[in-house]
C-alpha cells in the first residue's frame, strides 16, 4: 500500500484557518489502512480543529466524509459533489494521488493535503510501517532473494553491501533500519544462493524509473 | 599480474609492479577555495608518499573537487589519486570527469560507494547512487579498455576522430571489518572481476581479523590479481580511539590498543608507535602490498611515521608523463616503454 502520515496539525490548522468552511475528505483504502487519512482519522482531524477554532475564536466550519478511494474517478459521487459545493476548500486526507485528484475533481475549489505520503510499504507491526519497494519500473527481486535492494539499501546498492554494514543494521540509521545487504545474503545463503551473489550485477536502467519522466501505462486490449 | 604492459603508466601502478611496498597517503582538500592548504599538506607528502588519494566529498562534506585539488598537488610534485563517489555524480558526470581528469594528467582512480549524505553538512540533499562502486570500476575498466562509454560509444569526438580513451589505474575500497564478514571477501572478488587494480583497505586496528581476511584473500588467489594496500589511520589521543570504536559502522578496535593508550603518557605519541609496529606487521602479511595512511586532517606526521616504519626514502620512478626515461631500475624502464607499446597499439578489446 502507499504509506503517509499526517502533516503536524498546525501546518492542517494552517490551510483550514484560510476558509470558513472546509470539506475533510477521507480515503478508504491504503492510508485507512495505515491509519493516516480513513474515516477515523477523518473524525478525530475534524474534532481537533474545531476545538482549536473554538479555542482561538476563528470561524471554521468543518464537514467530514470519506469515499472508499480518492484516486478513481467513480467513487466521487454526487454526494461527495455536493459537499464540496458547500465548502469553500477540500482538505484532502488522500495519499497524493488523492489530493490530484480532489483538485482535478473540484476544479473549483482549493485542494490541500493533509498527508505527507511516504512510500510504498507494509505494516511491519501494530503502529509500525517501511518501505518495501521504490516502484523502479523493472522489478529485480529474483535475483536478491525477494528482498529490495533498491528500496531497502540506503545507497541502492546492487552489488552491496557497503562498508557500512553493522551488526545487520544499515549505517545510515542502525535504530530502525535493517540491511538489506544483510537479509539478502541471510537469504541467499539459507536458500544455497550464495554463488548467485557474486555476479556482478550492471547498470540498472533507471529510465523506467522516475527518472525517465513521469510513467504511464498504456494496454490497448484493455481500452474501451 | 605479469602481463608485460603498464595499464595507466602511472607512478603507482610502476612501483607496485616493481613489487616494493608502496605507501599512499590521503590528503583531504579544504572546505572553502583555499590553494594554500593543499599546497601545505602537499608538502609534507612530497617525497615520502608514492601517490596522494585526494578525497571526494569525504564524509559527505563539502570541499573543494577531488580533481580540482589534485591538479594543485601535481604541481606540488605529488602523484594524486582521485576518488570517485557515487553519491554525487550520475554516469554521465563520472564519466566527463574522468575524461578531463585524465587531460589534466591525472592517472590513478579509487573507486568509492560514498559516505550517505545523511552524515555530513548538506543532509536534505538528493542523493545519486545511478551505479555502485563495482559498476563504477566495470565503468572505468571498460572506458580503458574496451575503449567505450557506458552507453557502448566508441570515445571519440567523431567518425572520423581518433580514441582517445582515460588510461585510468583503477582502485577500490574494501572494508575487512563490515558486516556479512564471510562475504566481504567475496565482495573483493566482484570488485577485483570488474576491474580493480588495486584495493586500498578500511584502516585497521583488528590484526586478527585483518589477518584471518587476507587468508581468505589468498585462499581464493585474489592477492595475485590485484594490489592490496592495508589502510593505517594513526591514533592521536584516547578519545578518538572510543569514538571509532563507537561511532563508526564497519570499524573495530580492539581493547588493547584502547588500553595502550589508556595506559601511555603521550597518547600521540603511543598512537604513532602503534601505527609503525602495524604497518611492519602488515607489510610481513602475504598479499599486503603496500599501505595507505588515512592520518586525516594530520597529514604532517605522514613523514615521521613512514620514516620511523623504515619506509624512507621512496623508490624514484621517472614521471609518468614524460615517457624518455633515462635511469633508473631497469624493471622499471621496462615498464615505461610498456606504455609506450601500450599507446601505439591499436585499438582492440583487451579482455
Ligand atoms: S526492484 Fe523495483 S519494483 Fe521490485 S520491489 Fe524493488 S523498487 Fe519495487
Ligand atoms: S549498510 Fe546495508 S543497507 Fe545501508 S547503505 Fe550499506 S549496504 Fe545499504
Amino acid at each position: 500500500m502507499i504509506v503517509a502520515e499526517q502533516k503536524p496539525f498546525e501546518d492542517i490548522y494552517s490551510y483550514a484557518k484560510r476558509h470558513r468552511r472546509v470539506l475533510l475528505l477521507g480515503c478508504g483504502t491504503c492510508v485507512t489502512v495505515c491509519m493516516a487519512g480513513g474515516e477515523k482519522e477523518v473524525g478525530i482531524l475534524a474534532s481537533l480543529v474545531r476545538l482549536a477554532a473554538r479555542e482561538r475564536n476563528d470561524d471554521i466550519t468543518v464537514d467530514e466524509h470519506t469515499i472508499t478511494r480518492q484516486c478513481d474517478a467513480e467513487f466521487f459521487d454526487e454526494t461527495t459533489a455536493r459537499k464540496a459545493a458547500d465548502a469553500e476548500a477540500v482538505i484532502s486526507m488522500g495519499c497524493g494521488v488523492g489530493v490530484q485528484f480532489c483538485a482535478q475533481r473540484f476544479p473549483d475549489k482549493i485542494v490541500y493535503p493533509a498527508l505527507n505520503t511516504k512510500f510504498y510499504g507494509a505494516t511491519i507491526e501494530q503502529g509500525v510501517w517501511a518501505e518495501r519497494c521504490a516502484g523502479c519500473g523493472e522489478c529485480v527481486l529474483a535475483d536478491f532473494g525477494g528482498i529490495c535492494p533498491v528500496a531497502r539499501c540506503s545507497k541502492s546498492l546492487l552489488n552491496g553491501p557497503c562498508g557500512g554494514s553493522q551488526d545487520g543494521r544499515c549505517e545510515v540509521d542502525p535504530e530502525r533500519v535493517e540491511c538489506a545487504w544483510q537479509l539478502i545474503y541471510e537469504r541467499m545463503e539459507a536458500m544455497g544462493r550464495l554463488e548467485e551473489l557474486e555476479k556482478i550485477q550492471p547498470f540498472k536502467d533507471w529510465s523506467q524509473h522516475r527518472d525517465g519522466g513521469p510513467r504511464t501505462i498504456t494496454r490497448e486490449e484493455v481500452r474501451l | 599480474m605479469n602481463t608485460t604492459m603498464l595499464k595507466a603508466g602511472s607512478r603507482l601502478e610502476r612501483i607496485l609492479r616493481s613489487g616494493r611496498p608502496v605507501v599512499t597517503a590521503e590528503l583531504g582538500p579544504p572546505k572553502s577555495a583555499d590553494t594554500d592548504l593543499i599546497r601545505r599538506k602537499a608538502g609534507y607528502l612530497r617525497g615520502v608518499v608514492d601517490a596522494a588519494n585526494i578525497t571526494d566529498n569525504q564524509t559527505a562534506i563539502v570541499r573543494m573537487s577531488s580533481i580540482g585539488a589534485a591538479l594543485i598537488a601535481m604541481q606540488e610534485g605529488l602523484e594524486p589519486v582521485i576518488q570517485i563517489t557515487c553519491r554525487d555524480r550520475n554516469r554521465l558526470a563520472v564519466q566527463s570527469d574522468v575524461l578531463g581528469a585524465y587531460a589534466l594528467g591525472i592517472r590513478n582512480v579509487l573507486c568509492l560507494t560514498g559516505d550517505h549524505q545523511k552524515f555530513g553538512n548538506h543532509p536534505a540533499a538528493k542523493n545519486v547512487f545511478d551505479m555502485d562502486s563495482i559498476q563504477l570500476v566495470a565503468m572505468l575498466r571498460a572506458m580503458r579498455d574496451e575503449k567505450v562509454f557506458a552507453c557502448g560509444d566508441e570515445i571519440r569526438n567523431s567518425k572520423k576522430a581518433p580514441v582517445v580513451e582515460p588510461r585510468m589505474f583503477i582502485g577500490a575500497a574494501a572494508n575487512p571489518f563490515g558486516d556479512p564478514f564471510p562475504f566481504r571477501v567475496a565482495r573483493l572478488a566482484k570488485k577485483v572481476n570488474a576491474g580493480a587494480d588495486f584495493i586500498q583497505t578500511q584502516c585497521i586496528y583488528d590484526m586478527k581479523r585483518f589477518r584471518q581476511w587476507m587468508q581468505q584473500v589468498c585462499d581464493r588467489g585474489l592477492h595475485e590479481r590485484v594490489y592490496i594496500l592495508a589502510g593505517i589511520t594513526p591514533l592521536k589521543s584516547l578519545r578518538m580511539a572510543e569514538h571509532m570504536r563507537d561511532n563508526v559502522a564497519g570499524l573495530t578496535v580492539p581493547e588493547e590498543i584502547i588500553e595502550r593508550l589508556r595506559g601511555a603518557e603521550n597518547a600521540a605519541e603511543e598512537g604513532e608507535r602503534i601505527a609503525v609496529e602495524q604497518i611492519q606487521e602488515l607489510l610481513q602479511i602475504p598479499g599486503v602490498h603496500g599501505v595507505h595512511i588515512m592520518a586525516i586532517e594530520s597529514e604532517h606526521i605522514v613523514p615521521d611515521l613512514l620514516k620511523k616504519a623504515g619506509l624512507l626514502p621512496r623508490p624514484v620512478v621517472a614521471d609518468p608523463l614524460h615517457d624518455a626515461v633515462t635511469s633508473g631500475p631497469e624493471m622499471l624502464r621496462d615498464s615505461v616503454s610498456g606504455v609506450a607499446e601500450n599507446r601505439n597499439r591499436a585499438a582492440q578489446p583487451v579482455g
